[in-house]
Formats: C-alpha cells, structure tokens, sequence
C-alpha cells in the first residue's frame, strides 16, 4: 500500500513528445487542435494504464507496451495497390464499402458516391477540418477521453475515419463495411474513428474489418461512438482476423435510446496484445442490447474484452455472452460489469463468460461484477474456466473421430454459440469460417 | 417455523435505536495512553511480559506500518480515522488471576448474563453433556477466564490467551505467528502486529479430535478503545478443532476500530472449521456510530488433504472489511468459505475470500449470501485462483443478493484467475428481491408481510445456516431477522 509513483515509460515519453512534432499534419479547427491538446494533456497526467489501475489490472499495457510506433505515414499509390490486390475477406458480402489505409480513408476504394439513400458518410478528416454538426453534437461524449487513456490518445491523435448518419425511419438493407488496413513493412500506429449516428426508427448493421499486413507489430487505436436513436436497431460486428502480431486497442462507446436494440460481436484472432472495451449506457427506457464476443489464442497472444454496462434507466434488458479458446501461453481476459442506477427498476441482465484452457501454460482471468442499486432488477452472472469435457472427448473418439478433430468439433460449437448472436447471416458465415480455420490450423 | 415466530415477535417489539446489547459496564480500567508510538509498543509488549524477540517483531510491524498507506479499494467509506486518538491498550483491573468463576469481577458476569453468554454451558444445557462449550472470554483486551481447561489438557490441546501462550508456548507461537499473514500482509494486519493486546491460541496435537467446540466471546466495552486480537490456531496431522467466534458490542456514539488477525495452519489430514457470528453495534439509523470491523483471517492447508473451513454470519459492524482466506498449498486439500452478510440502516459490508489453489487436487467451495435492506450497500469480493501447479483443483462459486428496499445496493466482484488447463471453476451468481409471487403465497396462507419476509430470507440462508454448529445456528438465525427489523412493509 505504500506510494507507487511510476517513472515514465519509453513509450509515454515517445506519445508525449511526438504530439508536438505531428500536430500540424493533423486535420481540424482551432476549437479541435484545443480538444486535441486537452486530450494529450489528460494522457500526460495518466500515463499508459497499468496493473495498478483497477479497469487494467489484468492487461498491463504500460508493460507490454515497449516502444510507441511512429505515426503511420499516408498511403502511397503502392500501398493502396496492395490492399485492393490483397481480396477483402468479407468481399462475398453485398455491402457498403469504406476503406481505411494507414489511418486515412481512400476514397477509390469506398463507396462515397454510391451510398443508398438516408445514409451519409463524411470522412472524418474533412469533418474535423471544415467542422460538422455531428462531430460538434457528440465526438467524444460517448467514448470519453477523460474516461481511460485509449479515448484519450485516440482524440489527440486521430488522423481520420468517418462520420456516419442514418437518417430517420431509414432500414438499410445493406451492411456498411469499414475495412481498416495497416500495410507499413515497418510497425507504425494509427488512430482512427467511427462516429455512427442512428436516428429515431432507422435500422443499420456495421462490420469493422481490422487487418495487418506481412505480420509487422502495428498498433492500432480505434473509437467506436454510436448513438442508438429511439426505437432504432444497430447490428455491430468487429473482427481482427488477418496478418499483424501488433497491438489492437479499441475502445466502442454506445448510447441506448428508447426502445432500442442493440446487438455487438467481436472475434479477434490475431493480434498480439487485444484490449477491447466497450461500453454501453441505457439512456431510454425499455432498450435491448445483446453483446458477445470470442478470442482464439495461442503463443503469447493476449487478449482482454472490458464490458460496462450501465442501466442508467428502467426496463432495460441486457445480454452478454463471451468465449475464449486459449491454447500455448496464451491470456484471456474478461473484465464486465453490469451497473443498476437507483431508479432503473425492472432491469433485466444476464451475463456469461466461458473459457477451455487447452494447454497448461494457458491463462484466463474473469471478473464478471455487478453493482446494482435497484431492488426490483433480475441480474445474474456466470463464468466457467476449464479443459474440454473428456466424457465428451471419449464420446466423440468412440465414434471414430481422431482427437484433434474432437477436440476442433467441440470448440466449434463451444465458439459458435457466440458467433450465433450475430444477425446478418452473410457477416456471421465469415466470422464462423475464421474459428473454422483458426481450429483447422491447430489440427 | 416457532424460531421464525419469535424473530418476527423479537422485531416487533425493538424500535431501531433500541440494540439489544448497547449497554455498558462501568470497571476500573488499566489504560495506556492515547495515541499510538514506539513507547506505547514497548508498553503493551511490558504489560504482557512478553519476551524481546515478541516486542522486536511489534516494533519491525509498527515501522512498516508508518510507511503503509490504508486501503481504499473497497466499497466502503468512512471519516479519516485518527489513529492517534485511540487507546491502543485497556485490561480490566485484576486482584490477581482467577482461579474460578466465583472470583471473577461480578459487573463482568453480569454483562455476560445480559449477552446471554452461556459461559456455563453445562448447567445450562444440563443433561447435554456432549455439547460442551470451552469459553475463552476475551474482555476487552485481556482474557479473564477460561474455563473446561482441564478437560482439554487431558486430551492435550492447549487452548488459551495468545500472551499466556507466548510465555508458555514460546517454540509454537515463533513457529507459526506470522507465517499465515505476514507482517507487512496489508495495513491494518500490520497494524494487529504491532499493537495486539489478546486472543486465543489453539494448538491441537497430532491425532487429536478437540472434545468439544471452543468458543470465544469478543465484547468491546471501554470507550475509545481498540480492539485488536489475534488468534491462531494450529492443527496437527490429523486434528480436528471446531471454533466457534461470537461477537456483541456495546452502544457507543464514537466510531470504535476492531482490526483482528485470525491464522488458521492445518497440517495433514487436519480439519479446522472456524464459526463467526458477529454482531457488533452497527450505528444507529442515521449511520451515526457503529464499530468499524478490518478483520484479516486467512487459513493455510498446508498439510495434504487438510481442510479448513469458514462460516461467517455478519449483522453488525458499521463497516464490515473482511475477508476470510484459504490457501491451499497441501495436495488435496479443501477449503470452504460459507457466508451470510446482511445489512440494514446504513451498514457498508464489503467482504467475500479468496481461495488461492497451489496443490493439486485442492477443491474449494464458495456459498455466499448477501442481503441488503435499508440504505445500506452490500458488497461480495471474492478472489479464486489456480496456480500452474494446481492440477486438477476445483472450484465453485454461488453469490447470491437478495435486495429489501429500493434505498440499498447489493454488488458482486469476482476475480477468477486460472493458470492450469485442468483447473475447473464455475461461478454463479444472482441478484433479485424477494418475489412477488412467493410473497403473495405466504401472504395468502395467513402470514403477515413481515412474517413472508422472515421465512423466505431464512429460507434464502438455509445452505449456510446448516453449516453452523448447532448452538449457533439457532441464535444466528434470530440475529438476520432482528438485523432486518424495521425494513419490511
């Protein structure tokens, strides 16, 4: 308990004193240069987290972060060559296409003049520059950057993304794709964001799609805000599935309206170090979400998913359902918390998280919390750790299936079950076939 | 169901400033200083005519504790404590030892009459000859009497005061005080090292089954007085000893400081099951008052198959910091941890355990039930872990809240972390009110509201009800209804 007072890192020294040196590069207005050094300076007085911060404990990425990637340069004409000739792995699926380069969006690769109507789509970058109403109304305010310093980073250094609205009563049929390439030969980081505004009974499905080429330690930081409008339905897909042993920090911020659905599913496969963290806050009454999400590991691999969800009004119900499959020296993490507030009765919440351990060195760390206010609530949480059934093993063997394949049979469905919660069935099929190949490359 | 009767009876005829036990005695007392200093140390040492290599490791304790800063991790608040302004030493005055009951102070019997302490349990359970209770009744600091210690000579356990254990048993003490939670183990552990005056030791040799259940009463009387025990109790290869720990304190409007040390070390084949039912002064309605409880108890299973076991039924206390513990180092071993907490007014419990598995095939089991009425907050914190080695260790959790009002909050933190492929641990847990439907059913066949209410929350707390020792389940069971008098209807 005595007064720990970290030195600061290599790598905070470098965030800290690159901002300086980039901050002219950086797109946008006075008032967003001011947001933006505001940010760097909440990052200066926290630092990376570490163990010692509660929402870190298990993840210390002040540790595994060694070294700060330089800024990732624009895209090149090669660069840009190199995604479209590297096939989209959700390239079968009809869809809104966005593309997103080194932390730049490219316009010859998305779909910006053939968007269907009641949808818009502003690259953030010019956003931020000639100032959008959208941007001014709620960037920041959901993914907070005084909130934890990935936010934070995030806001000081975002080079672009793209501003999305669904306009009232709009049901796309269509999913929209942001695909986010890092093609560098050289570890190099990006900072990007998504600003989804879904207004009042429009329905729209969202797949982010985080790829890494030629296995270079990148490291990515993404913000995720969306505004769920009243009676609005939001499906939300995010999958690291492709090349990269870098880092994949992301941070998704959501704002429930009334009657509202949402629904969030995130795989990761590949990175080195994962930390995804979401939160999600019931603004309107009577609102459903459904969050769910999978790691398959092994090497070193970590990967930690951090879940808030704060019933902040009555009547809401929430889901949430998370896999890991960790083999080698592997680490999971699953860190969620349901809060109650006082007046939000008739909250209905249900959460579960499993892991199978499949080799000894093999970690996983659960702290399902809940913190409830309200007496008239139904809450539950689970969480189960542990090696694959052998009864069930044996049962499979006895039917003639040689272990691997038992085993791959088993967490197939044990994943699968996560992967079910994703409506779109052309998204889900590509999410499914990467645990496929994940537990074929095991085999 | 007449148990349940007489609860709801009992809870209507007490108002809520009315604690059953909040009176207090007037003796003479032997009192250090306020404040608290390397002199104040050495006199405490003194008085207990402790050897050197005891006041050295008070000393060691107390210079830590200056570096250490006190926890701020859990779910409760508090005014600063000014701990100079306690008195960290106060001994009822003595004309010399008692030899038997009839010499001890009369003003100190009749306060046990009021508590109800059945310190003659043989007389009072006349005709029960095998439920004899052992009391080691602390009294503020100093152990005044002990009783059936002849019975235990005989079968060779030693059961006494820690200071007398000290002087006579110095080898066992320095073997094993300390060695479950060290020194510097966290802030106010480090704190009971330092400055503890009593508690109990209990050493149960090899093969030995303890002839009857030890009991301990721990009663904070003086004014401003601190109360920090440390009990260890030691089990051989193949003990058995269940201890029994029961707790009332008497009404005061000054925060009072309770910071005891509990080491429990099971060796092979031994078994300890340590019983707590607490129910100190817990503030009046506006939170005003009430005995602040940072108690750290940790049992280690350091033999192979050894068990230990802890059952803790919590009512008082205005803040509850509690946490019992197992490790489970020996293969095979087992621990247990069997709660119920319940808070009313404006009580702050924050406390769970931690089941820390080393060896292979350590089982452990986790039954906690936490219910929250008033404006009070309720909070389970528990840790499991599995170690690389732990092959094969098991574990599995149930937490359940049950909430009484729309004012309290009840809340869940578990940490579970595996290292170990083999290791399985499920985990549980559930947060509701009492049903609608099953209040209705009880209402419907003539019950009163209050009544309902008593009968599904007792039936909320049968699992670990039923792990109690008898003599306590039954007042335990009163205790949880009159702790939730005043929070029904």
């Amino acid at each position: 308990m005595a007064d720990v007072t970290p030195m600061r890192t290599g790598a905070e020294t470098a965030l800290v004193d690159m901002f300086p040196a980039v901050k002219a590069s950086l797109p946008g207005t006075a008032k967003v240069a001011d947001a933006r050094k505001a940010a760097l300076e909440r990052f200066q007085a926290v630092g990376l987290p570490h163990r010692r911060i509660e929402a870190w404990h298990y993840t210390d990425l002040r540790g595994l972060l060694r070294e700060a990637a330089p800024i990732a340069p624009a895209p090149d004409a090669s660069a840009i060559a190199s995604v479209q000739s590297a096939g989209d792995p959700l390239g079968d699926i009809d869809g809104i296409r966005l593309t997103l380069v080194d932390g730049h969006l490219v316009p010859t690769l998305s779909a910006l003049d053939r968007l269907p109507e009641g949808l818009e789509v502003t690259p953030l970058a010019t956003a931020l520059a000639k100032g959008h109403p959208l941007v001014d109304a709620h960037m920041g305010s959901i993914a907070r950057a005084a909130d934890d310093p990935l936010p934070a980073l995030n806001a000081a250094f975002v080079s672009d993304g793209v501003v999305l609205r669904v306009v009232e009563g709009t049901a796309l049929d269509e999913p929209i794709i942001v695909r986010n390439v890092l093609t560098g030969d050289t570890p190099a980081a990006t900072f990007t964001r998504i600003l989804l505004v879904v207004e009042e009974g429009a329905s729209v499905t969202l797949v982010e799609n985080h790829e890494a080429f030629g296995g270079v330690a990148h490291q990515g930081n993404s913000v995720v805000e969306i505004l769920v409008g009243d009676r609005s339905q939001v499906e939300h897909v995010r999958v690291n599935a492709r090349g990269g042993n870098g880092f994949d920090l992301s941070t998704l911020g959501v704002r429930l309206g009334e009657a509202a659905t949402f629904r969030s599913v995130a795989l990761a496969v590949s990175p080195a170090v994962t930390r995804h963290q979401i939160g999600v806050v019931f603004a309107g009454e009577g609102a459903s979400l459904s969050v769910g999400g999978g790691a398959l590991l092994n090497g070193s691999q970590h990967a930690d998913t951090t879940l808030l969800v704060d019933h902040a009004v009555p009547h809401g119900v929430s889901r949430e359902l998370f896999k890991h499959v960790l083999d080698g020296e592997a680490t999971g993490v699953f860190q969620g918390k349901i809060v109650v507030r006082p007046d939000a009765q008739k909250t209905d919440g249900r959460m579960m998280s499993q892991a199978v351990l499949l080799d000894d060195g093999a970690a996983m760390n659960n702290k399902p919390e809940l913190e409830i206010f309200a007496d008239d609530v139904q809450c539950a949480h689970g969480a189960t750790c542990g090696a694959l059934d052998e009864d069930l093993l044996f049962y499979l063997r006895a039917r003639g299936l040689p272990l691997p394949e038992a085993e791959a049979l088993m967490l197939q469905a044990f994943v699968g079950e996560a992967m079910e919660l994703i409506a779109h069935e052309g998204v889900r099929t590509v999410l499914e076939g990467v645990v496929e190949s994940w537990l074929r490359a095991r085999m | 169901m007449p148990a349940v009767q007489e609860t709801v009876e009992k809870v209507r005829a007490i108002d809520v400033d009315q604690y059953k036990y909040g009176f207090s005695t007037d003796l003479e007392v032997d009192k250090a200083p306020v404040g608290l200093n390397e002199d104040i140390v050495r006199l405490i040492s003194a008085k207990k005519n402790e050897p050197e290599w005891m006041l050295e490791w008070r000393l060691d304790a107390y210079r830590r504790w200056l570096t250490m800063r006190e926890p701020t991790w859990a779910r409760v608040s508090y005014p600063p404590i000014d701990f100079n302004g306690i008195h960290y030493y106060a001994a009822p005055k003595l004309n010399a030892a008692p030899k038997s009951l009839d010499e001890v102070d009369p003003a100190i019997l009749e306060t046990y009459k009021k508590l109800g302490i059945p310190l003659r349990e043989q007389e009072i359970l006349a005709g029960v000859q095998t439920s004899k209770v052992a009391v080691d009744a602390v009294f503020d600091s100093v152990s005044v009497v002990t009783t059936f210690k002849e019975e235990l000579k005989k079968a060779g356990v030693i059961f006494c005061s820690i200071s007398e254990a000290i002087r006579e048993y110095p080898d066992l003490v320095r073997k094993y005080l300390g060695s479950v939670v060290p020194v510097t183990d966290n802030f106010y552990a480090t704190l009971n090292t330092a400055v503890f005056t009593d508690g109990s030791f209990v050493y149960v040799p090899k093969g030995v089954r303890c002839p009857m259940e030890l009991s301990t009463y721990f009663r904070i009387n003086e004014k401003n007085t601190g109360q920090f025990e440390r009990t260890l109790i030691i089990a051989e290869e193949g003990a058995y000893v269940s201890y029994l720990e029961g707790c009332t304190a008497p009404q005061r409007d000054e925060n009072q400081l309770h910071a005891a040390v509990v080491e429990l070390v099971a060796l092979d084949d031994a078994e300890i099951k340590y019983s707590t039912v607490q129910n100190w002064y817990p503030g009046d309605a506006e939170g005003k008052g009430g005995v602040y409880n940072f108690v750290t108890k940790r049992g280690d299973c350091r033999g192979r198959n050894s068990k230990i076991s802890w059952t803790q039924v919590e009512t008082g206390s205005a803040i509850t910091w509690k946490y019992p513990s197992c490790i489970l180092r020996g293969e095979g071993s087992r621990g247990e941890f069997y709660s119920i907490a319940v808070s009313n007014g404006m009580q702050q419990v924050d406390s769970g355990t931690k089941m820390i598995h080393l060896g292979k095939n350590t089982t452990s089991r986790i039954i906690s039930k936490g219910i929250s009425a008033g404006r009070s907050q309720n909070t389970y914190r528990g840790q499991v872990s599995a170690h690389r080695k732990a092959t094969g260790a098991r574990n599995f959790t149930n937490c359940d809240s049950l909430l009484i009002g729309s004012a309290c909050g009840a809340h869940t933190v578990p940490y579970m972390e595996s290292k170990n492929a083999s290791a399985v641990f499920e985990h549980e847990a559930t947060t509701s009110k009492i049903s609608e439907d099953q209040m209705f059913y009880c209402q419907q066949r003539g019950l009163s509201a209050e009544e309902a209410t008593a009968l599904i929350v007792n039936g909320f707390v049968k699992d670990v009800l039923q792990q109690l020792p008898m003599e306590f389940a039954v007042e335990a069971q009163k205790l949880i209804s009159i702790s939730l008098e005043g929070s029904v209807g």
